[in-house]
């Protein structure tokens, strides 16, 4: 076989769910005995496309040539037996039971009583982790390795079969430093055998270290194919988060000397393994952007401030009185307004309606010895309603019923109807149509020029740098820079996010 | 999802902590031993040992069922109906003969334990609910065949049943130990057994395998169904009679005794020696207070506090990620 | 209503004109059973329909009625409790026992703080420890059993004098003809459905229920509601005990036994769901009354009580099956 053979082509690959174009008209190809790497923030349709390879979802338009014929696999199963292994960031793996039974579980080899030929089963197990140069034995349990070495015993169990394609999602999200290094000795070892292999990751410096070539992903699109001798982080970061400036997001800033009373304040703020050491503040009717790649722990800093996490160490000060750290029922009586990353699982009961979600918050203060005040709900419901034009045939449509769109407009409602000092917003665009887009970044300036503190995270530049009046570089659980609306550009940012020291990076 | 983080350790490690967390029935095996000992002299007489070994018979047997179950992740409150369903039917169609009355309520048994099988897998309803209801439900098929009468067979034969012994060791806990040994054969060397800890250690694992989810608990549902039916017979042979309330509450033993033994309660994790550690301290405390002429009564609050301490233990050393 | 009511009530009837019956089936398909099983009962019996006899049937179902209500309230906030049978034969025999002690109003306080005391602690064990409901109030139901055990030592207990005492009124007892503990059970409806549809504390029960992290990034105290979720149930609990106490002017450990099955199927029969987060008070009425006509017009047809029991199992299994095909989409998983 020929080493630039492409063993995998998809091509033109659209996917849309209702309401939403998750991929769009993407290319894909892996070549034998290469590390493609897939890179892209959340969202950016990077699992999606993996669905679509394995026949967890068909592609709306577009078709996948496997070995040179057109293929569509039934499932991850079916794919498998084909060649084409998925080892995804959550393993699929029992705790419970020893390295050769997960190996081969679901295919227990059996002897002629039709019991299981353990020996068989560590014979054939050895020889596959031989394979692999790993140095644990097939009757360890699972539970007990390492994950990286876990990740070793998901391999193992694709080359049970023979093996053309590994598809690594994210495969580095829990590693040490040190597992990171096994497993990419075990990466290289694959490729020099021949195997093509899909690195799925947003961590940029691993993808440098591991890949020979680089699609780069953002919104669904295909933004960039790149060799990765030939390309820098920068290059790189510009191509997932960077975007044309879009036109309504020319908004007048405040400058530095423009700024009011400061509103928050976090002091030192840590917590093991996600963040360390945070201090910033926040003044009023300001809106500051907090812009880091995902794993950079912007949402949990967030969590952290609104009251659902808990830190380590550090104090949070609203309006100049410290407040209690990881209480978020008190965080909303003191007028902190926090729209969640995540919409259908933290921000909405979606079996309730929309009146009951969008009061949810503020029925603390609207009611009269626990009753509540039903006209007066509705009359805010009204307002909001009208004020952010949220669509919905009636206030008691279940929310689940909303557009995406919609439903991000209702958690808006939510808080805005506490009239927050302090409203922080994490990835308020994510998987919302352009219009309504474009609609909340105009909400949030209205919101800051009401006195408003804002607090919005993203990691799409152009909104970031688009809505702030002053912009923190997040990387690795740490400021890493901090910039006013008028001296910000995207080369700094991205140094900031990537934290590459200055001047050792061009954006093209 | 569990934290991954925490179970890193060295190979080759011997980790006393961890041996003695898993073994802990053995622990308190021990400590009972001692405690009943010195409280009550006739406790070591190998009378009253085979005594607990009888009484514990029926109850261990029915913990097999269970073990399989709970190891896959579910759970059966209809075992003690199930019992009660066997025993009336055993001694109802003797006039058929032993063999006929035997097979026709395993039979039952096992149809009933298919019944919840198939709610739980195919209409999908969580396994409490759906044996909570044939708990009651198979509770009034017993009253409604029995008239609400305890049934009494003339058949001395049957009664012979129970009450037969190969050497010292009597029949009951003969099939018991037999019963044991096999299930712990089927759950260590067949791919049934491995299938139940791949189910319940990670089901979602288990599905991706390829492993045929829904047959497996099926068939460990009619084992419960099984295993109850014969407790059953068998109870119904040592008094050759049947009460229409029996086993009432050997749902309850039959559940503390196996989580006391080890087998966690969301599954993967168990086998059936250390139920069997779980089933003899049961047993050895039901019989002990006996002994002590402690209420009755004593024993169920003791079962219920073992079964809360044991959810807060499994709890405390697999804390939900909060 | 505002006059913007109006306009969105016009926009849902334009966009869906046509009557779906599948939809009227799935909303209200609870209650054409609960009409077709009456008349199919009164056509089989002659006295099934006559006031005495709904009165009779209101009377019996009160008692399983009020704790109902509790478990309504459980059930929404996504928890269960199996322990409510048990709870109620121990504050029965406390609220008898104490009776004689010390005069049946402090009877009634005791039986009524038993029955807080005991959802309190069950309510740690869930709220707090964040435990497993199902199995904690499993093991609970045997340990206040075994507690109410200990305490009669198995023996009944009855109030010495009962002529002299106003304490079965609360039983036995009726205003303007009608029954007092329909009375009760009444009141409680109203309350407890007024509070959960009305109030601050039914939107955080349904939100808690519905999505417990949702309902904690909007800062609910989630731990606090599913808390008093059971004390609320452990106080209907303890009102259950009390009235059946005062009718039987007596009380042993067995009462309650089972109460949990039939409370439970009560409440998912009216269509509250056992994942939390939806449900009613008129749903769980019409729940209790469907088993409590059913139990009756069983027992007028000829059948011994336990027959009813192998017809609760098909229920149960039914309602919970049909809510979980409708949540799924599907019939068969």
């Amino acid at each position: 076989m020929k080493e630039n053979e492409c063993i995998l082509e998809m091509r033109n690959i659209t996917k849309t769910f209702p309401g939403v174009k998750a991929l769009d008209k993407v290319n894909f190809e892996v070549k034998k005995g290469e590390v493609h790497a897939l890179v892209g923030e959340n969202g950016a349709g990077k699992s999606t496309l993996m669905k679509v390879l394995s026949g967890i979802h068909s592609p709306s338009e577009g078709e996948i040539i496997y070995q040179g014929k057109k293929v569509e696999f039934a499932g991850p199963l079916d794919a498998k037996a084909k060649g084409v292994v998925l080892i995804h960031q959550e393993l699929s793996l029992v705790d419970e039971m020893t390295v050769a039974e997960n190996i081969f579980l679901g295919d227990l080899p059996r002897n002629k009583f039709g019991f299981i030929d353990w020996k068989g089963l560590n014979k054939r197990s050895k020889e596959l982790l031989e394979r692999l140069e790993c140095e644990f034995e097939p009757t360890e349990l699972v539970g007990r390795l390492s994950i990286a070495r876990q990740q070793m015993v998901e391999i193992a169990r694709g080359l049970t079969q023979d093996v053309n394609i590994v598809v690594f999602d994210e495969p580095t999200a829990s590693l040490t430093q040190e597992e990171e290094k096994v497993l990419f000795e075990n990466i290289n070892r694959l490729r020099e055998q021949g195997t093509a292999i899909v690195y799925i990751s947003h961590r940029l410096n691993e993808i440098f270290q591991i890949s020979d070539r680089i699609t780069v992903l953002r919104d669904g699109e295909m933004t960039g194919l790149l060799n990765t001798a030939e390309t820098n982080e920068c290059e790189l970061t510009s191509l997932m988060i960077g975007r044309d400036l879009e036109d309504h997001l020319d908004f007048e800033k405040r400058g530095r000397d423009e700024i009011g009373k400061e509103v928050l304040k976090v002091e030192g703020l840590s917590k093991d393994g996600l963040f360390n050491d945070i201090s910033f503040s926040i003044h009023e009717g300001e809106v500051l952007g907090l812009s880091g790649l995902v794993g950079a722990g912007r949402s949990e800093l967030a969590e952290t401030i609104f009251g659902v996490r808990k830190a380590d160490s550090g104090k949070i000060f609203l309006e100049g009185d410290e407040i209690k750290v990881g209480d978020a029922n008190k965080s909303v009586d003191l007028g902190i307004g926090f729209v969640p990353e995540n919409r259908k699982e933290q921000g909405l009961i979606l079996g309730r309606s929309v009146l009951d979600n969008l009061s949810l918050a503020k029925i603390r203060n609207l009611n009269r010895y626990g009753f509540i005040k039903g006209r007066e709900e509705k009359l805010i419901y009204q307002d909001y309603q009208d004020k952010l034009d949220i669509k919905t045939p009636s206030s008691k449509q279940q929310v689940k019923n909303l557009s995406g769109g919609n439903q991000q407009k209702v958690i808006m409602a939510k808080w805005l109807c506490i009239n927050p000092k302090l409203l922080i917003l994490d990835e308020p665009t994510v998987g919302i149509d352009v219009g309504t887009k474009a609609e909340i970044h105009k909400l949030i300036r209205k919101l800051a020029a009401a006195g408003i503190a804002v607090l919005v995270i993203s990691s799409e530049m152009p909104e970031v740098m688009g809505v702030s009046d002053r912009i923190l570089t997040m990387y690795h659980g740490e400021i890493t820079g901090e910039f006013y609306a008028e001296e910000a550009t995207e080369e700094k940012l991205i140094k900031g996010i990537t934290g590459i020291e200055a001047g050792a990076c061009k954006v093209g | 999802m569990k934290s991954k983080t925490g179970i890193m350790k060295v190979k080759d490690n011997f980790d006393i902590w961890d041996f003695v967390q898993k073994n802990s029935i053995w622990l308190i095996f021990v400590i009972c031993i001692v405690f009943f000992s010195i409280m009550t002299p006739n406790f070591l007489r190998v009378r009253n040992i085979t005594n607990i070994f009888l009484q514990s018979s029926f109850i261990g047997i029915m913990s097999i069922g269970m073990t399989y179950l709970m190891i896959d992740g579910n759970f059966d409150l209809s075992m003690g109906s199930i019992m009660a369903l066997s025993a009336v039917l055993v001694i109802g169609f003797m006039d058929y003969g032993i063999p006929v009355a035997v097979l026709l309520s395993l039979l039952a048994g096992s149809a009933i334990g298919a019944l919840n099988g198939l709610f739980v897998t195919k209409a999908g309803i969580n396994a409490f609910i759906v044996t909570l209801g044939s708990m009651l439900g198979v509770r009034g098929l017993v009253y409604i065949y029995t008239g609400e009468r305890a049934l009494v067979s003339s058949e001395l034969a049957f009664s012979e049943i129970s009450a037969a012994s190969v050497g010292p060791i009597p029949l009951p806990v003969l099939i018991f130990l037999i019963m044991l040994i096999l299930g712990e054969l089927v759950l260590r060397y067949t791919s049934h057994g491995r299938g139940c800890y791949a189910i319940g250690g990670n089901y979602e694992a288990a599905v991706n395998a390829g492993i045929k989810v829904d047959k497996h608990i099926i068939i460990n549902f009619i084992l419960a169904g099984f295993t109850a039916a014969l407790a059953g017979i068998l109870m119904a042979s040592r008094m050759n009679a049947a009460t229409p309330t029996l086993g009432m509450e050997d749902h309850m033993i039959v559940i503390t005794a196996v989580v006391l033994g080890g087998t966690k309660l969301d599954g993967g994790f168990g086998n059936l020696i250390r139920t069997l550690g779980g089933v003899l301290v049961i047993g050895m405390i039901r019989n002990g207070m006996n002994l002590l002429n402690v209420h009755s009564y004593v024993n169920m609050l003791i079962m219920g506090l073992i079964l809360i301490s044991v959810v807060y233990m499994d709890q405390k050393f697999d804390p939900l990620e909060e | 209503m505002g006059s913007s009511v109006k306009t969105e009530s016009n926009l849902k009837d334009s966009s869906s004109k046509k009557i779906n019956f599948a939809e009227i089936i799935k909303r209200h398909g609870i209650l054409f059973v609960f009409l077709l099983m009456i008349i199919g009962i009164s056509l089989r019996t002659d006295s099934f329909l006559t006031q005495n006899n709904m009165l009779l049937v209101l009377r019996q179902v009160s008692v399983k009625g009020i704790i109902a209500c509790g478990m309504t309230y459980m059930l929404i906030g996504g928890e269960f409790d199996l322990s409510v049978g048990s709870l109620v034969s121990l504050t029965a025999v406390l609220v008898i026992d104490f009776h004689d002690i010390l005069g049946p109003f402090a009877a009634i306080i005791i039986a009524i703080l038993a029955g807080i005391s005991v959802g309190a602690f069950n309510g740690f064990l869930v709220g707090f420890l964040k435990l497993n409901s199902l199995i904690v109030t499993f093991g609970m139901l045997f340990v206040i059993q075994a507690l109410t055990l200990l305490y009669t030592g198995g023996q009944y207990v009855s109030v010495s004098n009962q002529g002299a005492t106003w304490f079965s009124i609360i039983g036995r007892g009726f205003i303007f003809g009608i029954p007092i503990p329909v009375i009760i059970f009444g009141i409680i409806l109203i309350i407890f459905g007024v509070v959960l549809s009305k109030t601050v504390y039914g939107r955080y029960l349904y939100s808690v229920g519905g999505n417990p992290i949702a309902s904690k990034f909007s800062g609910i105290p989630k731990t606090y509601i599913t808390f008093s979720t059971f004390i609320i149930t452990g106080l209907t609990a303890a009102i259950g005990g009390i009235i059946l106490g005062s009718r039987l002017m007596s009380a042993q450990n067995y009462l309650g036994q089972g109460y949990e099955f039939d409370i439970i199927t009560a409440v998912v029969l009216g269509g509250t769901s056992l994942f939390g987060g939806s449900g009613s008070i008129p749903k769980t009425l019409i729940g209790v009354l469907i088993l409590g006509f059913l139990s009756n017009g069983f027992i007028m047809m000829g059948f011994p009580y336990y027959v009813q029991w192998v017809v609760q199992w098909a229920i149960l299994i039914g309602a919970v099956w049909m809510d979980v095909a409708s949540k799924r989409g599907k019939i068969l998983a």
